[in-house]
């Protein structure tokens, strides 16, 4: 009761909420219209030409359930190459999205992404070693994926079992350290690998890309993706909490141990996920929370959803650049970099004001 | 792309050798002048394709090989040089061989084979004169065998052998490139080359990997020049390439049955075809001489009216010259299915 109560008062009681609702509303109008323009923008640019009529009547003849009148190639682009692909880049931006605003305020810090735990360089790690055995690609995937898993657990642990006044800051610490061991392993495997076959796998791996995407890797990125995403999505309304100082919030009656517990198992498993289809993309995951803190504001209860919604769009309208700009595919690294990182800037000196 | 410097110093370099050898130097495939060593009975090998030209020329000779070869491949070479010990490469600043080691096992001269841009130029300088080792640079490209065979031979006083080898190189160029020249550029083939696991990595126009096939075939990533990319499903797609190669067991095995690559022209008509990679590969890595029988083996899967030769046959005796080894008919069987 009284743990409740005191949740339930945050809001009106940190934050200016009825302006914030005032001004949330046209925040998320946009965040849905960048999602639904970079969706039919998506589905119908890219190098095999498929125009708006011939996608309508794919789509028609597949709900009616007859055969389209178009080429067997418009279709098996449509089902089997872009469509699971633009999929999995909204997925993949949702996630990286939840989990940096989940991070940004956990941790109390605006420069925070979703691999300050360790989780890309230990899915890292896995891929590289996985690409080093010669594994099939699904299961290069799962050591990724798990790979991303044990580098958190491992911080966590660490972290966790150090004494300090500071446990975030200790956290933080170890999450740094352990990334820049797994990264001395990344190189390791690199330098041991056969330079003229497996070393190019592991490169364009670590830039990251969706090229690869098809309707059998959907299903393994949407089931962590969705359930860490509900988890943080649940829990949105607590982390206002969690972004107050640690006594702060130890007095409201918030268990700040088992909820912490919660929050970076939940945006390790988005973001391993994503990272084991996508390989690493950074940026979206820090910038993306900072945009859709411009369009609602701070108050987690809408911040997170938003930056679902606004990190799915944005990763579609970067990958559809990543596909269409030229013949060779540019990685989704290169671009999310190259793109975020003026934006990022232009960010910091004209909305400060919005970070509290 | 072929460095016309490179090649005209390859050129100069066959017809200074003889007088050169005299001299006691030889140039080399950058234009350096090498000192041919009074005696060499050890050779250190500065990368994989480099151990492989030393081997097919002189096994005796080898101190060891960049990367330790797999058991499964000593079948195909004589097994003791086979085993030999890994000694890394030297690729400058990723060498994975110790200077000092090098120099504690003493070979008579460093040999690489590969790119003659300045990076490897300097990098020849540099050992050559840090360990005072002769060390020469040659050329792996199609066009630079034959003369790489020669200035090895007279670097390492094997004139004759070599000169065996060159004309065999310079023999299976003649006809196979004499019976495509004919044949109109936009006649010839689409081959898209698939490597990685997705079969989504590609070379592209000029690079070293995709030698073979551009020599043969059209290479539909050759427009864009450079060298190993990463492209998309819908490029493919609309390459629509009429012949795909692949080094990638995975991937060779999954597309059949993978949609997304149904409708590909190439998987349409089962011409996805494995290349062949034992002991060494066919088509791409290492970009040395064992890429020869390769050549063969394109030849006949693009134009199979032209070249009736009994691959088996070519087999046989490029692996007897080359690799010292007569494989048996079962052993060809298995190297031809190109699987582990």
């Amino acid at each position: 009761m009284y743990l409740r109560a005191g949740i339930d008062s945050l809001p009106r009681m940190s934050l200016d909420s009825i302006s914030l609702a005032r001004s949330a509303v046209p925040g998320f109008a946009i965040a849905v219209a960048v999602l639904i323009a970079g969706l039919l923008l998506a589905l119908t640019v890219g190098r095999y030409p498929v125009s708006l009529g011939d996608l309508l009547s794919v789509l028609y003849a597949k709900a009616a359930g007859h055969r389209a009148d178009v080429a067997p190639a418009v279709e098996s682009v449509i089902w089997q190459v872009r469509g699971p692909r633009v999929l999995a880049a909204m997925l993949v931006g949702t996630a990286l999205a939840v989990a940096g605003t989940a991070f940004q305020g956990l941790f109390r810090n605006p420069l925070v992404s979703p691999d300050i735990l360790g989780a890309s360089s230990g899915a890292a790690l896995g891929a590289v070693v996985g690409i080093y055995l010669s594994l099939s690609v699904f299961a290069i995937q799962a050591v990724a994926f798990l790979g991303g898993l044990v580098a958190v657990g491992v911080v966590y642990v660490i972290g966790a079992s150090v004494r300090s006044r500071d446990p975030i800051l200790v956290l933080v610490l170890t999450g740094v350290v352990v990334g820049s061991l797994f990264g001395a392993g990344v190189g390791l495997v690199k330098y041991l690998a056969d330079p003229y076959n497996q070393l190019p796998a592991m490169t364009f791996w670590l830039l990251g890309s969706l090229s690869a995407t098809g309707v059998s890797d959907l299903l393994p990125l949407f089931g962590p993706v969705a359930a860490g995403a509900a988890v943080l999505v649940a829990l949105r309304w607590r982390m206002n909490v969690m972004s107050l100082p640690e006594e702060e919030a130890r007095a409201l009656g918030v268990a700040t141990g088992p909820l912490r517990i919660a929050i970076v198992a939940a945006a390790t498993l988005v973001t391993s996920a994503s990272v084991a289809t996508a390989g690493i993309i950074g940026w979206v995951g820090l910038v993306v929370p900072h945009l859709a803190r411009s369009l609602v504001g701070p108050d987690f209860a809408r911040l997170l959803p938003a930056a679902a919604i606004l990190g799915g769009g944005y990763l579609l309208l970067i990958d559809t650049l990543a596909r269409t700009m030229a013949q060779v595919e540019i990685p989704l690294g290169i671009l999310t970099a190259v793109i975020g990182t003026p934006f990022f800037i232009w960010l910091l000196a004209s909305v400060q004001k919005n970070w509290s | 792309m072929i460095d016309r410097r490179a090649l005209i110093a390859g050129l100069s370099a066959a017809l200074i050798a003889p007088r050169a050898a005299s001299a006691e130097t030889v140039t080399d495939a950058a234009g350096r002048t090498v000192p041919v060593p009074a005696k060499v009975s050890r050779v250190f090998p500065a990368g994989p394709p480099a151990a492989i030209l030393l081997y097919t020329l002189a096994p005796e000779m080898l101190i060891g090989w960049p990367r330790a070869n797999r058991p499964e491949e000593c079948a195909y070479m004589l097994p003791e040089i086979c085993t030999r010990p890994e000694v890394g490469r030297i690729t400058g600043r990723g060498n994975t061989a110790n200077l000092e080691t090098v120099l504690a096992i003493k070979p008579d001269l460093i040999l690489d084979v590969g790119s003659t841009s300045a990076t490897f130029v300097s990098l020849a300088d540099r050992v050559q004169e840090q360990t005072s080792i002769p060390y020469a640079l040659l050329d792996g490209r199609f066009a630079g065998i034959a003369n790489s065979y020669r200035s090895l031979g007279a670097l390492i006083g094997r004139p004759e052998d070599a000169e065996k080898l060159a004309r065999y190189a310079e023999d299976a160029l003649k006809p196979i490139v004499g019976r495509v020249e004919p044949i109109a550029i936009s006649e010839r083939p689409k081959v898209y080359y698939a490597r990685g696991p997705h079969g989504l990595a590609t070379g592209l126009g000029g690079s070293i990997n995709v030698e073979t096939i551009e020599l043969l075939g059209r290479n539909v990533a050759g427009e864009t020049l450079g060298g190993l990319a990463n492209v998309s499903i819908e490029q493919i797609l609309m390459w629509n390439p009429d012949v795909i190669v692949t080094i990638d067991q995975e991937f060779a095995t999954t597309v059949r049955n993978d949609p997304s690559w149904a409708s590909v022209k190439a998987v349409r008509d089962n011409r996805v075809h494995l290349s062949p990679k034992k002991p060494f590969g066919w088509v791409d890595f290492p970009p040395s001489v064992n890429r020869l029988i390769g050549l063969w083996w394109l030849a006949k899967i693009l134009y199979p009216e032209r070249f009736p030769e009994d691959l088996r046959a070519l087999t046989q005796d490029f692996y007897s010259r080359f690799y010292h080894v007569t494989p048996s008919t079962a052993q060809i069987d298995h190297v031809l299915a190109g699987r582990d």
